[in-house]
Formats: structure tokens, sequence, C-alpha cells
């Protein structure tokens, strides 16, 4: 079966690969960045007692995760664009480029699913220290900001980082719209070379060493700060 | 916006777009519903092996759950696809390339079922873990062999504790399957994403396909809602809710 492997394919395709690479953990550093922060916003709206706060945040996020990545990123493909020329009012607006789209399109699609991970986060600093915050004559933004967000983080370490290697599998699905990121340079050195057998399985090794021992990370540092206590 | 783009005939097939549509809603859920059965019957025995006492078990069936959790789905396809007709005896490889009947649905399928048999095994194994040991015990006391103690006692209480997290993997089966369309299965996303590249109506195409799989999300989550109410224990956990 590996006869006729070429491993030369993969190690001429390596500066190519790399950049791809880079690619991919930029893309999955900045929309899990963005995703937290946007998450953060929507799951202080989604606990808020008023309903045109929740109602909106709650109807985003359930939208959102009931729809497919891919169908996510083609929606933003298309609207980014649409935006652009609104906001510019320029007719011939050229958008923002296909790495800032993409970025945009994780950061919104992830920060759905942060949203619920933070909530639960939020949900389980025991309510007595959201009283206490308010006793002590700290406002609402005061008391999350140094009193629930700070614990309810804390426990959320281990699955905020678990959720980034989720997303680090997902951004392969940019592929859909033909940009070079680790995935899509394998598959374009695939193709033109005609070595698609030592390619993929090049491609699925590399993933998988990279999210095995990150997920054997995680494991350890929750293991060692005892997290979640 | 203007949805009578849906009536128009369509580009090619002598029927109108609707029909791309309902033909893409009947893919997405052929795939998704076979390879449910595949993770839910493979993602269960990989499930129970793992929570057995035997190492020579446990261990193929931890490789088996890494494997496939931590190669991006995309990839897990092409290699489907692309690579097993190549590496499996030629004879084989041979069928698979000439042979096979629809080898992108199928493949799809076959993809999709193991990659979230995984994730379903993990699910199996922690509603098992969550039993008390007590349990074991008692069935073990009380004359049971370990396949029986599976079967009468860890299984029915091990499934019921999961239903919830197994309806968020089934809901997940049905996004997922959006996947398929790189390797040519024209499911929803794809037929939405042709039938917008055919007549330039994006935005009305893109929000028929998303309605559709929030219907798809609606109708499961009422269905295993049922399902959970109605294998509940009385008397047993959640049963007050």
């Amino acid at each position: 079966m590996f006869a006729d492997f070429d491993f030369d394919v993969i190690s001429r395709s390596m500066p190519y690969m790399g950049e791809g690479m880079l690619f991919s953990l930029g893309l999955t550093f900045l929309s899990m960045i963005g995703g937290i922060f946007l998450g953060t916003l929507l799951a202080l709206m989604r606990l808020s007692s008023f309903r045109v706060i929740n109602a909106p945040a709650s109807g985003y996020v359930n939208l959102t995760r009931s729809t497919p990545l891919i169908l996510v990123i083609f929606w933003f493909y298309f609207l980014v664009p649409l935006a652009m020329k609104k906001i510019s009012g320029d007719a011939y607006a050229t958008g923002i480029g296909p790495f800032y789209s993409a970025l945009i399109a994780f950061t919104m699609f992830e920060a759905a699913y942060y949203c619920e991970i933070i909530r639960a986060g939020i949900q389980s600093v025991p309510r007595g220290q959201s009283d206490a915050a308010f006793a002590l004559g700290l406002t609402y933004g005061q008391g999350m900001r140094r009193v629930i967000l700070p614990q309810a983080f804390r426990n959320m370490v281990p699955i905020l980082l678990t959720q980034g290697i989720i997303l680090f599998q997902d951004t392969s699905l940019v592929y859909v719209v033909g940009l070079t990121d680790f995935m899509g340079a394998a598959s374009k050195v695939a193709q033109r070379d005609g070595r698609l057998v030592e390619m993929y399985l090049f491609a699925a090794l590399v993933y998988f060493i990279l999210c095995f021992s990150a997920s054997y990370a995680v494991k350890r540092l929750q293991a060692k700060y005892n997290f979640g206590r | 916006m203007d949805f009578s783009v849906f009536f128009q005939p369509a580009f090619s097939g002598g029927g109108i777009y609707l029909d791309w549509v309902l033909s893409g809603i009947k893919w997405t859920l052929l795939v998704s519903i076979l390879a449910w059965i595949i993770a839910f019957t493979v993602g269960s025995v990989v499930g129970v092996l793992r929570t057995t006492r035997l190492a020579a078990l446990r261990a193929p069936a931890t490789v088996y759950v890494e494997v496939f959790r931590n190669i991006p789905l995309l990839v897990q396809m092409f290699i489907w696809y692309f690579v097993l007709p190549e590496i499996v005896p030629e004879s084989m490889g041979d069928w698979m390339k000439g042979q096979m009947p629809m080898p992108e649905f199928w493949n799809a399928v076959l993809c999709l079922g193991f990659y979230t048999a995984s994730r379903v095994a993990e699910q199996v194994r922690s509603g098992i873990q969550s039993i008390p040991v007590g349990q074991t015990y008692a069935g073990l006391a009380m004359g049971l062999t370990g396949p029986q103690v599976y079967r009468h006692v860890l299984l029915p209480m091990g499934y019921r504790i999961v239903i919830p997290p197994l309806t968020s993997e089934f809901l997940t089966i049905f996004k997922n399957s959006s996947v398929a369309l790189t390797i040519g299965v024209l499911e929803l996303t794809a037929q939405a994403r042709q039938i917008s590249e055919y007549t330039f109506r994006t935005f009305e195409v893109f929000t028929v396909a998303t309605v559709v799989y929030v219907l798809i999300t609606l109708a499961v989550t009422v269905a295993m809602r049922a399902l959970e109410n109605r294998v509940r224990v009385p008397g047993y956990m959640g049963s007050g809710k």
C-alpha cells in the first residue's frame, strides 16, 4: 500500500503547507478571542431579566446553533460585502478580503457556542457572590467585572480551550470558499501533483497530532489546577 | 425580497427550483438518518467497551475515539472518498471506484456515521459511569453475568441519562451532513448555493435553507423530548420537570 508512497511531495510542499498552517492557527486564535468577547456579551444579554435584551440574544444564539457552519460561511461571504457597500456608501466597494470575511464568519458563529459555555459558567457562580457584590455597593458592571466573571472564567478555562480545539478543526471548512488554510493548501498540492493519498493522510496526521496533544494538555491543566474544584 | 424564484423553471432537470430544494432536503435527511444509525450502533459498542475492566477491550475503543475525534470531519470525508479506494486491496478499490452505487452518498454516510460514533461513545460512556457502582455490585450479587448487568442494569439507565446530550449529537449530525457537499452530495446547503449561483437570489435561497435547518432542529428537539418523557423512570431524576 505504501509501495508508491511519495514522501517527497510532502517535503517539497512544506513551506506552502506551513503558510496554510499559520493561516489556520491565526484564524483560530483571532476568532477564539473575538468569539469569547462577543460570547460574553451575548451571555450577559441572555441572563438579563429584560425581555428586550435577552430575546434578541436568545434568538441569535438559537438560530446560529441550528445552522450548519458551511451555510454560515456562505451567509457571511454574501452579507459582508453587502454590508461594506452600505457602510462605505460606495457601490463598488471591494469588501475586506477573504481572510477577514472568514474571521467575521467564524467569530459570529463561535460566539453563539461560547455564549452557552459562558452562560453556564456565570450560572455556576453561587448566587451569594452577586448578592454580596451588590450589598457592598458595587454596580452591575463592577460586580460582573470584579466578582462574577473572574470566578466564572476560572471555572471555564478547560471547556473554553476545548471549544478552541473544535474551532481549530472547524477552520478546515474555509476550504468551501477556496481559502488556503492548512487543509486548503493540502488539497491544492494534492490536486496539482495528483498525490491525494499522501497529502490527505499527511493532513490527517498533522491535525491528529496537534489536536490530540492540545486536548491532552487541557486535561493535564484541568487536573493540575483542579479547575472547577 | 422575491420568493417567487422558487417557482421559476430550473436551469436543468425540467422542474422548478423548489424541486431542487426538496431534493436537497431529501438528501440531507437520508445522509443524516443513515449516519445516525451507524453512529448510534457503533458508538454504543465503543462506549460500552470503554467502561469494561478488560484493558484489551478498552484500549482499541480509546484509540477509536481519539482518532475519530481529533481529525476534522472534512479531512475524514476526503479520506473516505479519495484515499480509501487507493489503499484497500486492489479488487475492492476498483469496485469502489467503478461499480459502487452512489459512491459520494455512501462514503458521506459512512464517514459521518463513524465520526459521530466517537462522540456518541463518549456520551454512552459518561452515562454508564454516572450510575453508582453499587448497582453493578447489586446486579452481580444477584447472579447476573457481566453482559447481563450491562443489558438489564447499566444500559437502560445509562441511555436515559444521556438522552439530552445524545439529542444534541443527533442535531449536530444534520448540521454536519452539509460537509458532504465537499465530495459532491447535493444536499440542502449545496442546493442552496447552486440555486443562488443560477438565480442570484442569494438572500431568499439562504433564508429558506436556514429556515429548513431550524425546522429540523425544532422537530428533533420536540421528538427527543417526547421520547425522554415516555421512557422516564417514575421517581428517578428529572421526573419532576
